[in-house]
Formats: structure tokens, sequence, C-alpha cells
């Protein structure tokens, strides 16, 4: 039992990271229909720039975060100014493909700054674990979640009741008309793909502080992602913060128990055999939109 | 206030559209735009909107005018910051959003919040059934409601005025009464212009100070509404009973040659 808490445990810690950096995709998907494949290096970039701001700077650790913050905000507009604008009007296809671009030069770009070598965090988090029942919890986990949870409920509201969030809804539904009502298009544009990058990086910085240090493979979370925003049903906010915690689990469950009988990579696979399986039921995913129809 | 002059639209570099078009609408009038399907009623709003830009459209001669400036090639969300709001054919509300946040999101480029708090009660005023409805998903409203959710959105942004295309399509008759009767108390209280498109003459004409007749790309006529109905080939077109003909083609080609250009 306690086994299957620990591993409940942290894969909610890791799904909840899932959540974050799915948000960021949807928000994207949303408003422009792009598929980015860059998530998961904006993660990585985030958690390595937290870190070398901490270094050179030795400013507080929450500091250099929220620099990194600001950073990725800016690397948000930049991103949709200078790569993205110039698209505007091409086939989506090409889009796409020029996400997949940027993810290798990012991740070119860490790799010549920082080498392949881990960098190691500092701790972030109170060492001593706290006890929840029976079982012993260390803090960085509830940070984590906790800190997942606040942002979530943060974006939530602002989707729902703030201007900007409802235009980013009216622009996802058809560009034309929210332009027809003064959006500028473009600017809901850059504000997406801003929180996406802003989003990422908190996930970053908080796997980093969890697992103690970054590597490269931080940027595989951009390939998570895939099949929780597909399972989430890829347009729906709600659907990826669900479909992130439900693989994050189930690939830690799977992990812990499978690998040891058939000999590792079940943990891989689960989450697209979990994600097979559930599209043959809701085509649409958990939480994905049918169209309105009337009749 | 709004003056188009010898205006041409091309659609992908190819398709000649308007031909030469050139009309007027004076401040506080409801000016009605008539003529048959594909005679270019919405491509002559989406000039003077800007939305042109986002289906491969182009002026390519002549000008828009508007309160004296010169307003073709400026972006749309601009256009509308300037005074002109397009109420789309089909009426295209944002289907997942709720009606209020449709509201909400008509008075986008505004930010004075007692006022948009204000109009959005005027709007309810005009459109009761709408506050009914006002946390229902705007998908899901009947046709004629969706029409009152798009003209309330445009009421949001206090434009100066409205290009309000085909209000009428696909609504019953009564329905379509109703809603022509509130764009002319909104035209009488708020003091709102509208340049009206339609194909159905006979309602518009009703409401209306000013006509023009358009077909393939141009001004075929124009006049007051008295003057438009009594016309020939007007009468023909929407009293005419053989039920044939329905047409403004058949409509005798009155073009002022180049009135514009002296
Ligand atoms: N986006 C477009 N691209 C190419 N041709 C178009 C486009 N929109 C309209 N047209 C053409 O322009 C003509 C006029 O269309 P439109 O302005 O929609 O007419 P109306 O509103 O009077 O029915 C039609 O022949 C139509 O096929
Ligand atoms: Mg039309």
């Amino acid at each position: 039992m306690e086994f299957f808490l620990q591993l409940v445990l942290s894969g909610l810690v890791v799904g909840s990271i899932y959540a974050l950096v799915g948000l960021g995709f949807v928000i994207i998907y949303k408003s422009s229909s792009i598929l980015n494949f860059a998530q998961g290096e904006f993660l990585m970039l985030g958690a390595y720039v937290c870190v070398a701001i901490f270094n050179a700077t030795k400013v507080p650790f929450l500091a250099a975060f929220l620099l990194t913050l600001v950073f990725s905000a800016l690397l948000g507009v930049t991103l949709e100014r200078v790569l993205l604008r110039p698209m505007i009007g091409e086939p989506v296809i090409s889009v796409i493909m020029l996400t997949l671009g940027l993810a290798s030069v990012l991740k070119a770009v860490v790799q010549g700054i920082w080498g392949t070598d881990t960098q190691p965090y500092p701790e972030i988090f109170p060492t001593t674990p706290v006890r929840i029942g029976p079982l012993p919890v260390s803090q960085g986990y509830l940070y984590s979640v906790g800190s997942v949870l606040v942002l979530l409920a943060l974006f939530s509201v602002f989707f729902k009741y703030s201007r900007a969030g409802i235009a980013m809804r009216a622009t996802a539904f058809s560009q034309q008309v929210a332009l027809s009502m003064g959006i500028s298009v473009k600017r809901i544009f850059a504000l997406s793909w801003s929180i996406a990058a802003v989003v990422s990086a908190v996930g970053g910085v908080l796997l980093g502080g969890v697992r103690g240090g970054v590597d490269g493979a931080f940027a595989l979370f951009g390939l998570k992602v895939i099949p929780v925003v597909i399972l989430g049903g890829l347009d729906s906010v709600a659907g990826a913060i669900v479909g992130g915690v439900i693989m994050g689990v189930l690939e830690n469950l799977a992990g812990g128990y499978l690998d040891p009988l058939l000999g590792g990579g079940v943990k891989e696979v689960a989450p697209f055999v979990a994600l097979v399986a559930i599209l043959a039921v809701r085509p649409y995913g958990l939480f994905g939109k049918i169209k309105i129809e009337r009749v | 206030m709004l003056s188009l002059k010898n205006v041409e639209v091309i659609y992908d570099d190819v398709i000649l559209v308007l031909k030469g078009l050139s009309l007027e609408v004076p401040e506080g009038k409801i000016v009605a735009l008539l003529g048959s399907n594909g005679a270019g009623k919405s491509t002559t709003l989406k000039a003077i909107s800007g939305l042109l830009h986002t289906e491969e459209g182009e002026v390519t001669d002549g000008v828009i005018e508007f309160l004296g400036q010169k307003i073709n090639g400026i972006p749309p969300e601009q256009i509308v910051r300037r005074g002109i709001f397009q109420v789309m054919e089909g009426r295209r509300v944002f289907e997942d959003l709720t009606v209020e946040e449709n509201i909400v999101v008509g008075g986008y480029t505004r930010s004075d919040r007692a006022g948009l708090k204000r109009d959005m009660e005027m709007c309810y005023s005009y459109f009761p059934r709408l506050k009914e409805r006002r946390k229902k998903l705007s998908g899901y409203l009947s046709g004629g409601e969706q029409q009152m959710l798009a003209i309330s959105r445009a009421l949001m942004a206090r434009p100066k005025l409205i290009l309000l295309d085909e209000p009428s399509l696909g609504l019953a008759p009564l329905l379509v009464r109703e809603i022509f009767g509130i764009v002319k108390k909104i035209n009488e209280q708020e003091k709102t212009t509208f340049l009206l498109v339609e194909q159905n003459a006979n309602l518009a004409l009703a409401i209306a100070h000013y006509g023009y007749i358009m077909e393939n790309g141009r001004i075929v006529l124009d006049g007051d509404p008295e003057k438009l109905r009594s016309n020939e080939d007007v009468k023909e077109f929407y009293l005419g009973g053989g039920g044939e003909a329905k047409s403004y083609k058949n409509l005798k080609f009155y073009r002022r040659r180049k009135r514009w250009i002296s």
C-alpha cells in the first residue's frame, strides 16, 4: 500500500508538471491552431536560465525565478514576432514544422552554453519530509503540486473572467470575427506564446527543484505532452490539466508494477496505450468540445 | 460621413468584384444597399471595415473616406477604434462563449467601465431576450437571438457607423420585422448611422432614408425609398407576383458614368 501511495504521489508531481506544459500547448493551439513542438524545450530552457541567473547573480532563488518568468514572457513575444508572424497565411503544417526546427535550435543553444552535464540545483525546498498519515512526503512535492494548483487556478480565473482571457477565447473561435471586434489578433498570439513559455518555465524550475538538477532530458516532457493534450481533448484547458495528472500517475504506476515483471519500458509506453484506449471510447478526448450543431 | 469613390476590389489578385463603386452615407441616417446574391454587397462592407485583408481581397483603386479621412489600407482592428463596426453576414457569434461574454467582447476597444456597464444594460433593454439567456452559450441561441446578440456586440463598441450585413438572412418574417424595428429605434435614440445591406428590399426600404441598388459590382440605381419603390423595374423585382425573373439583374443599367470624377 505504501509503495502504491508513493507511486501515486510522485506521479502527481510529474503529472502536475505535465499539466503546466499541456496548458501552454493548449493555449497556443486554441488561439492559433498551431501545435507547438518546442513546448518541452521551453521547460528545459526555463530550468537552465533560472539556475544560471541564480549562480551568476547570487540573488535569492525566488528573485532568480521571477526573472526567469520575465525572460520567458519576452522569449514568447519575441518568437511570435520574428518567427511566427511572418508565417501568417502560410499553411499550418509549415508553421508546425517551424516549431520542430525551433525545438532543435533551442536544444542546440542550451547544449552550446551549458554542455550536456547535469546542472545542479540549490536546495530550494526544505529537506525534512512531512508526514501525511503513514506516509513521509518530501516538501518539494507538496510545494510543486501546490504551486501548480495555484497557477492553474489563476489561469482558469484569467480565461473565465478577464477581458484579455475572453478575447483569447473569442480569437480561438474565429480570428476574423475577433478582428471585427477590434481585437488585435497579433497581440493575442504574442500573449499566448508568452503564457505558454512562462507556464513551461515554471514547470521546468519546479522539476529542477524536485530532481535537484536540470539536464537535456527535460525537453522530453514536450513529447509526453502530446498524449496528454490529445487525451484531454487538445483544445481544452481543463482537459490538459486532468490529462496531465492522469498520465503522470498512470505512467508511474505502470513503471512501478509492470516494469519489474516485463523487464522495463512499460513506463514509457503506458501513456500511449492509455491514449489509444481512451480515444477508442471518446474520440474527442476527455474534454474535447464537440462542435455545436443546430438543426 | 462615409464615402466610397470609384472603389475597385480584387480577390486573389485576379477576381474583380467591385468595379468602380461609389456611394455615400450621411451622418445619422440609415442607408440601404440592396442587390441580389453575389452582387458584391458583403465585399463592399468588408472593404470599408478592412476585413477584406483576411480574405485575400484588396482595394486596388478608389478611395474610402470616413469623417474626412482616407481609411482604405488601415487594419480592421484600428478601423473599429475609429468608429466603424461591421456586423457580419451570418451573425457569427462566438458560439462557445456565453451571451454575456459575447457582449463583453463587443466592448473590447473601450475601457470606460461605467460606460460599458451602462451599455450592457442598454443592450438588454433593446433585447430583453438576451438578458434572460445571458449565461447560455450563444451557440445554442436561435437564429433571431444570435442576430440580436450580433447587433448588441456592435452597440457595445459605441460605433458611429454600423455596417449591418443581411440581418434578415434565414429568419422568420415576424422576427425580421422586430429586428428592423429595433434598428430604426437604435438609429433614432443612439444616433448611430447604419449602412444596411439586404436582399429583402421591401423591409430595408421601410426603415431606410436612402437606398442604393447594386448589381455586378456597381451601383445601378439610387434614390429615396419612395423613388426606388415607385421605379418600375424595382417594383417588378419585389412586387412582381409572377415569381419569375426575380433578380435585380433585370434592372436597366442606370449607372451614371464616373460621377465622382468631374
Ligand atoms: N473571399 C473571396 N474570394 C474570392 N471571391 C470572392 C470572395 N468573397 C466573395 N467573392 C466573390 O465576390 C462576389 C461578390 O460576393 P459578395 O460580396 O459576398 O456578394 P453579396 O454579399 O452581394 O452576396 C461573388 O461572385 C463571390 O463569389
Ligand atoms: Mg453577402
